[in-house]
């Protein structure tokens, strides 16, 4: 029993030895591919794998899993991607408008103005199902990861374009709209 | 007053290699083991990281002392100096050259396994001078090893003097090359005297020493604490062992002391299996590679070079093993190394009666 487990405990260690000192000296080279949309890429694999990260990176397509970014002229304001997320790190408020305000590039009518627009970033767990509910595919997932910084929130992303002053103007002509149909309504 | 300066220049000498080596050995040991995990290892301070080291001794040495409050302070104090002046002292009567030894004594091998035992002693004043339980449970797990492993050690070594008839480190170094005073057999059957070369290695001289020098490899690596027999550390499962309290120069010497025992024992066992100082290259006809590679420098270069492939062997078996349980330590020592080194030193015996005569 015990030369048996001697004699395993040997040869198994003999044969990790080998191993290892395939990969010391393996490591002359570095893997030669870094980009997996290659055919390739799985057969030039072989050697140090280390990407020495600010010097060289990893090509990753441009709709990589990373930070969200929104193209708010596309936004029809439905709410969605917020409902969707389960973080609740998505802050949208909207303001009615009388009539449409125009259409987004995929041809949906925009009837709301996004008064507020934001994104926590440090909430954000990268599970991407407010780029699947959205309907104008105006919120994407970027190529942009590398992003760090000494206060919390600068990580809330701002995409909401309006000023104060445009947000307390449509406010107001909602509530002037609203008010007049009411009139109507009375007469 | 050229013998006092020599007392002086000897141990600084000795001293300036152990730090030097030591600050390699830390950037060679992190390149291994990032080679083997197909990493870089350090790459950022200097061309491929060559400064690391320097920058780590650097940091160590402007820190401050710090003694914690309940620790015994005198022990806490002492217990680098003995860790480091016991594994230092074990240099003083191993050979780099021919006749080229600090101290030539009779009994340099019962020497150095005698003041390498006081590093024990020194790793639990460190653990109990710390007066911090982890701390001391390591030096204890430290101390229950090394005590063990020293016996297939010194069992191996028994095995080995029993060929070679003597204590003496230069003698048994000279007995393993051209420069040999008794008649040198390969396998006890070819007289390679004038040969020289790996043949007339001590391994070679009686082929079961080959076991007992995988043992003697086997235990030293315990006896220093090295994977994977460094459960006292296990710097990936534990907290820091027995020099958990150490920091800036106090740690640094510890530190020290650890690397140097690897390069002591590699070096004794080159010195006793391995043929020290002597040339690999035997003499073939005309050809008299053992003459023309013997010499002083010759032989500081083979020491070197043998000692530090060595060391490279224990850092590659460090990065590639994984740690021995507390009980797989034990069983191997005990079962297994303790009964191998028990054949191995009996066939010595047989073997100097019946064959070398």
């Amino acid at each position: 029993m015990i030369f048996k487990t001697t004699i395993q405990g040997f040869t198994t260690a003999v044969k990790g030895l080998l191993l290892t000192v395939k990969h010391l000296f393996g490591a002359r080279k570095s893997r030669e591919e870094l980009d997996i949309r290659r055919e390739n890429y799985f057969d030039k694999q072989d050697g140090v794998v280390t990407v020495q990260f600010p010097k060289d990176r990893m090509p990753i397509p441009e709709v990589a899993r990373y930070q969200l970014d929104v193209e708010i002229d596309d936004c029809i304001v439905c709410d969605l991607c917020a409902k969707a997320c389960p973080v609740d790190c998505i802050t949208i408020e909207s303001v009615k408008s009388p009539e449409a305000i125009g259409k987004t590039s995929d041809g949906s009518v925009k009837r709301l103005y996004a008064a507020q627009f934001d994104i926590d970033m440090a909430k954000c767990m990268y599970c991407g199902l407010c780029t699947v509910v959205c309907p104008t595919e105006c919120i994407t997932m970027t190529n942009q990861y590398d992003r760090s910084t000494t206060k919390l929130t600068d990580l809330i992303y701002d995409f909401a374009v309006m000023s104060d002053e445009e947000i307390a103007q449509r406010k107001a002509e909602w509530t002037r709209f609203q008010a007049d149909k009411e009139a109507a309504k009375i007469k | 007053m050229t013998e006092l300066l020599l007392h002086i220049i000897v141990p600084v000498a000795i001293f300036g290699f152990i730090a030097v080596f030591t600050l390699f050995a830390v950037y060679a040991e992190r390149k291994i083991a990032g080679f083997v995990q197909d990493r870089l290892g350090p790459m950022e301070t200097g061309k491929y990281g060559l400064l690391q080291t320097i920058a780590d001794i650097l940091k160590l040495l402007q820190k401050e002392l710090i003694t914690p409050k309940a620790a015994d302070s005198i022990l806490f104090a002492a217990a680098p100096i003995v860790i480091f002046g016991a594994v230092f002292l074990g240099f003083s009567v191993i050979p780099w050259a021919p006749d080229f030894l600090p101290a030539n004594t009779n009994t340099g091998l019962f020497f150095i396994m005698a003041i390498v035992s006081i590093d024990a002693i020194g790793i639990l004043m460190a653990g109990w001078g710390s007066n911090n339980k982890y701390s001391l449970l390591g030096a204890i797990r430290a101390i229950a090893q090394m005590i063990s492993y020293e016996i297939p050690v010194g069992l191996s070594l028994i095995a080995a003097v029993m060929i070679t008839q003597t204590l003496n480190l230069n003698d048994i170094a000279f007995n393993q090359g051209i420069l040999t005073n008794e008649p040198i057999y390969f396998l006890g059957l070819w007289d390679v005297s004038q040969v020289g070369g790996f043949l007339a290695w001590n391994i070679f001289q009686a082929p079961h020493l080959i076991v007992v020098y995988v043992i003697f490899f086997i235990a030293s690596l315990a006896e220093c604490n090295r994977a994977p027999f460094d459960i006292p550390e296990a710097e990936s499962e534990l907290i820091g062992g027995f020099h958990t309290e150490y920091g800036g120069i106090r740690f640094a010497f510890i530190f020290l002391a650890e690397y140097a025992m690897m390069f002591l024992v590699a070096m004794l066992g080159v010195v006793i299996f391995l043929g020290g100082w002597n040339t690999p290259l035997p003499n073939i006809g005309s050809l008299r590679l053992a003459e023309w590679t013997t010499g002083l420098f010759w032989g500081i270069f083979w020491t070197l070079s043998k000692s530090l492939f060595i060391v490279g062997v224990q850092m590659w078996i460090r990065w590639t093993l994984p740690r021995f349980r507390a009980d797989q330590l034990m069983t191997l020592c005990w079962k297994i190394m303790i009964p191998l080194a028990f054949i191995c030193m009996g066939i010595s015996a047989i073997w100097r009666i019946l064959v070398m005569i």
